[in-house]
């Protein structure tokens, strides 16, 4: 089945003919996608005239560039030094029982949570840390994960 | 009551604490009809005391309050407004003894000095601070004798490797033009750093204006701000700064009303942390994928698009506007001969003060430690600090005299790196902190060289054998090779330094390898395919608590009689650990 991709024709004529453009006009099309599919990718490629393989070796380099669909919610748990130290494996545990995750999971059934690891927030000094959506939860344990979770689960009901 | 001023930190780190509510409180207390001047800031570096707001103006002179409650703040600021002491933590306070006073005295600050002190989304406040006065002198000077001043302050990138600035800029200024560009790099990929961060949000001009005297210096029009996308805050003010300065005429065309055009933009990272080396940052702006290229050509003979290029670190640029304005002299009456000026570092982990501070180059590990950083969090004491990173090492507690500058640090076998220090206590394995390094890096590594991208693979596989207790003697050799290859194997700078956490925590903690490997014990109870749990038998009263809730129902016993483990069937989750309410259970 085709998709129609023609939403993303206005990114792309904001970007053609510019230099350096491919990541922040991936960056876009997934904001506006919530994920880049291989056709999504391909219909890029084509209207642009740049080599698919091109545009699927830089989605497949950045950590920020997603082939899957995603949760409603993003749930960044920090793997930095820092937090590590403060047991950030604990929260990662408390995160995965309260999502409900099978292993090599990532994304909740109901498609409400995505999980992931990133680097470091730079909130170290708050360690442990996660940042769900664009806020930052430091000083957690793992006792407050459920709470903290409902609250966007809650969200969604109303 | 007199008209005080009152600054609440909204920096990320404050706004993660719950500044932001405080804030809202304030506003709310101002619209009430009180006469205060309510003003945002960013991050004066106290992290571990936010939400911080500060107090001046009134007869009490100066004062910071920490960790404030949004539900008390506007009666201490009444109190305040009266004359009166707010009944509330008091860190800092010009006029008296306050409890952190003394850390900021180890303190000198030049990249620091309006963090936390100016509002960052105003050009006029940076103004009011002095800012693009230093621009407006470099304007008057001959390009040649900017680059020079700045060879001669001695300032060494602050981006981990410590190359002068001065030299680097001639070889940009020496290139043929017409076209050149010069790149800040805020990457910042180290897992435990947030200097660029906290620099960025709270006084993005005056590294904006250190780039345009630079690109001045240079010959270049054009800048990029490579800044990674896990910091809305820093680019969010980064935006708001490049447009007010394009407004005020300090960048875009004929800056200042002389020929010299310079523009800025900033491009957004994806998440590689193999960016920040500079020659895979300047691929990851031309849109591809962020892979190292070898170097010659160096980045000031082609860089960006093939024209000469000239990348520095965020904290490097922010060393610049004062070196213009105080001059190349003064900077040097700062930290050591060799390592002139001050240092970032952004303390984490178990220490008490933990945040950001700008010491003088030259000052002691311990300074640092027990001094401007207030000294440990708990009772257990210091074991190592981590400099450096992914890249670095640990520094144990005997070289703790070691002072602060590039050379001596490099001596220890750790890096002095970009400023991440994080604190470690007798809590934290280090065979555990070596794994946890080169899992990063091996995730990291972009692919391209095979020592990299295999040998750092299989560093990991042997350390994760050690920390299961799986480890065998020849194991440690093993690693020492490997070490050894992938340095001498290894294109960029991310796998000639992967081995670093390796190799230092088995030059200083090489007992602890052999207690993981012989002993089959982890002494800091970290790993825990090492721990054993045991029921006490005199503590046991027979409650079945733990029984209930162990996952594979390996603890025998019924009620009321002292209940056993199954060693065999124990996957050391620690469940019964947490479940029993009567200290019945040894973890070791
Ligand atoms: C793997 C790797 C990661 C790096 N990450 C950063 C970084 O996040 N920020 C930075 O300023 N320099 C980083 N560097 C160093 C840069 O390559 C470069 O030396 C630096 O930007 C030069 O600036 P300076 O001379 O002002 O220090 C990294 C180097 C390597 C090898």
């Amino acid at each position: 089945m085709e998709q129609d991709f023609s939403q993303l024709d206005a990114i792309l004529g904001m970007y053609r003919g510019k230099p350096g453009i491919l990541i922040p006009l991936m960056q876009e099309a997934q904001n506006l996608l919530g994920y880049l599919s291989k056709d999504a990718m391909r219909y890029i490629a084509q209207k642009m005239n740049i080599p698919a393989a091109d545009i699927y070796g830089v989605a497949t380099f950045y950590s920020m560039f997603k082939l899957k669909p995603q949760g409603k919610h993003i749930v960044r748990i920090c793997k930095g030094t820092a937090c590590h130290v403060s047991d950030a494996d604990g929260i990662k545990e408390a995160l995965v029982e309260a999502m409900q995750l099978e292993k090599g999971e990532d994304t909740t059934k109901d498609m409400n949570f995505t999980l992931m690891e990133v680097a470091c927030l730079g909130c170290c000094s708050l360690a442990p840390v996660i940042m769900i959506d664009d806020t930052t939860y430091g000083k957690l344990t793992p006792e407050a994960i459920p709470g903290i979770l409902e609250r966007y689960a809650f969200v969604e009901e109303q | 009551m007199t008209n005080v001023t009152v600054k609440v930190g909204l920096a990320s780190c404050g706004v993660a604490a719950g500044a932001m509510e405080v804030y809202e409180v304030l506003r709310h207390y101002q619209q009430s009809g009180a006469a205060i001047d309510l003003q945002q800031t960013a991050c004066i570096g106290m992290c571990f005391e936010e939400p911080i707001v500060e107090l001046s103006g009134g007869t009490l002179g100066t004062l910071s309050l920490g960790k404030v409650e949004p539900e008390r703040i506007a009666d201490w600021v009444e109190d305040y407004r009266r004359g009166e002491l707010p009944q509330a933590n008091i860190i800092l306070a010009e006029k008296q003894e306050a409890t952190r006073n003394s850390l900021l005295d180890g303190q000198t600050r030049i990249v620091l000095r309006n963090c936390g002190v100016i509002d960052p989304k105003s050009i006029a406040a940076y103004e009011a601070a002095g800012g693009y006065i230093a621009l407006q002198k470099a304007l008057s000077m001959k390009p040649e004798d900017i680059v020079e001043e700045v060879k001669s302050s001695g300032l060494r990138g602050r981006g981990g490797a410590g190359f002068s600035t001065g030299l680097k800029w001639s070889f940009a200024a020496r290139a043929k033009g017409p076209k050149k560009y010069v790149v800040c790099n805020a990457d910042e990929g180290d897992p435990g750093a947030f200097m660029d961060r906290s620099t960025l949000e709270g006084d993005p001009h005056n590294v904006i204006e250190g780039m345009i005297i630079g690109a001045y210096a240079m010959g270049a029009d054009e800048g990029y701000i490579y800044c990674r996308a896990e910091y809305p805050m820093a680019i969010a003010h980064l935006k708001i700064a490049i447009e007010a300065a394009k407004a005020k005429g300090y960048l875009g065309k004929h800056i200042m009303g002389t020929d010299f055009n310079f523009e800025l933009h900033i491009k957004e990272g994806a998440g590689a942390f193999v960016c920040g080396e500079e020659t895979a940052l300047m691929q990851s702006i031309e849109g591809k994928r962020g892979m190292p290229t070898i170097r010659p050509p160096f980045p000031a003979e082609s860089g960006l698009w093939g024209c000469p290029t000239n990348i520095n670190n965020v904290e490097t640029w922010a060393n610049i506007t004062w070196i213009i304005t105080n001059g190349a002299d003064e900077f040097r009456k700062i930290g050591t001969d060799k390592s002139p000026g001050t240092k970032v570092f952004a303390l984490a982990g178990k220490i008490a003060g933990s945040g950001l501070i700008e010491v003088p180059m030259g000052i002691p590990l311990k300074d640092i430690i027990y001094k401007v950083g207030g000294g440990m969090k708990t009772e257990k004491p210091f074991k190592a600090v981590q400099m450096g990173g992914p890249s670095g090492g640990c520094i144990p507690a005997s070289l703790l005299d070691t002072i602060v500058d590039y050379d001596s640090i490099n001596a220890t076998g750790a890096i002095m790196g970009s400023g991440g220090m994080v604190v470690m206590d007798e809590g934290t394995c280090m065979v555990d902190v070596a794994r946890f390094f080169l899992n990063f890096t091996q995730n990291e590594s972009c692919g391209k060289c095979t020592f990299c991208r295999i040998g750092t693979r299989r560093m990991l596989e042997i350390l994760t054998r050690i920390t299961e207790g799986k480890g065998e003697m020849e194991d440690i050799t093993r690693l020492e090779e490997l070490a050894t290859n992938i340095i001498k194997g290894s294109l960029c700078g991310l796998g000639q330094t992967a081995p670093n956490p390796v190799l230092t925590t088995l030059r200083y903690f090489r007992d602890e390898y052999l207690a993981h490997i012989q002993d089959k014990r982890c002494p800091a109870g970290v790993c825990t395919s090492l721990l054993r749990f045991e029921v006490i038998e005199d503590k046991c009263i027979g409650c079945t608590a733990c029984a209930r809730k162990c996952p594979v129902a390996c603890i025998s016993g019924s009620v009321k009689q002292v209940h056993k483990i199954d060693q065999e069937k124990c996957i050391r989750c620690g469940a019964c650990f947490s479940a029993c309410k009567f200290n019945a259970i040894r973890k070791g």
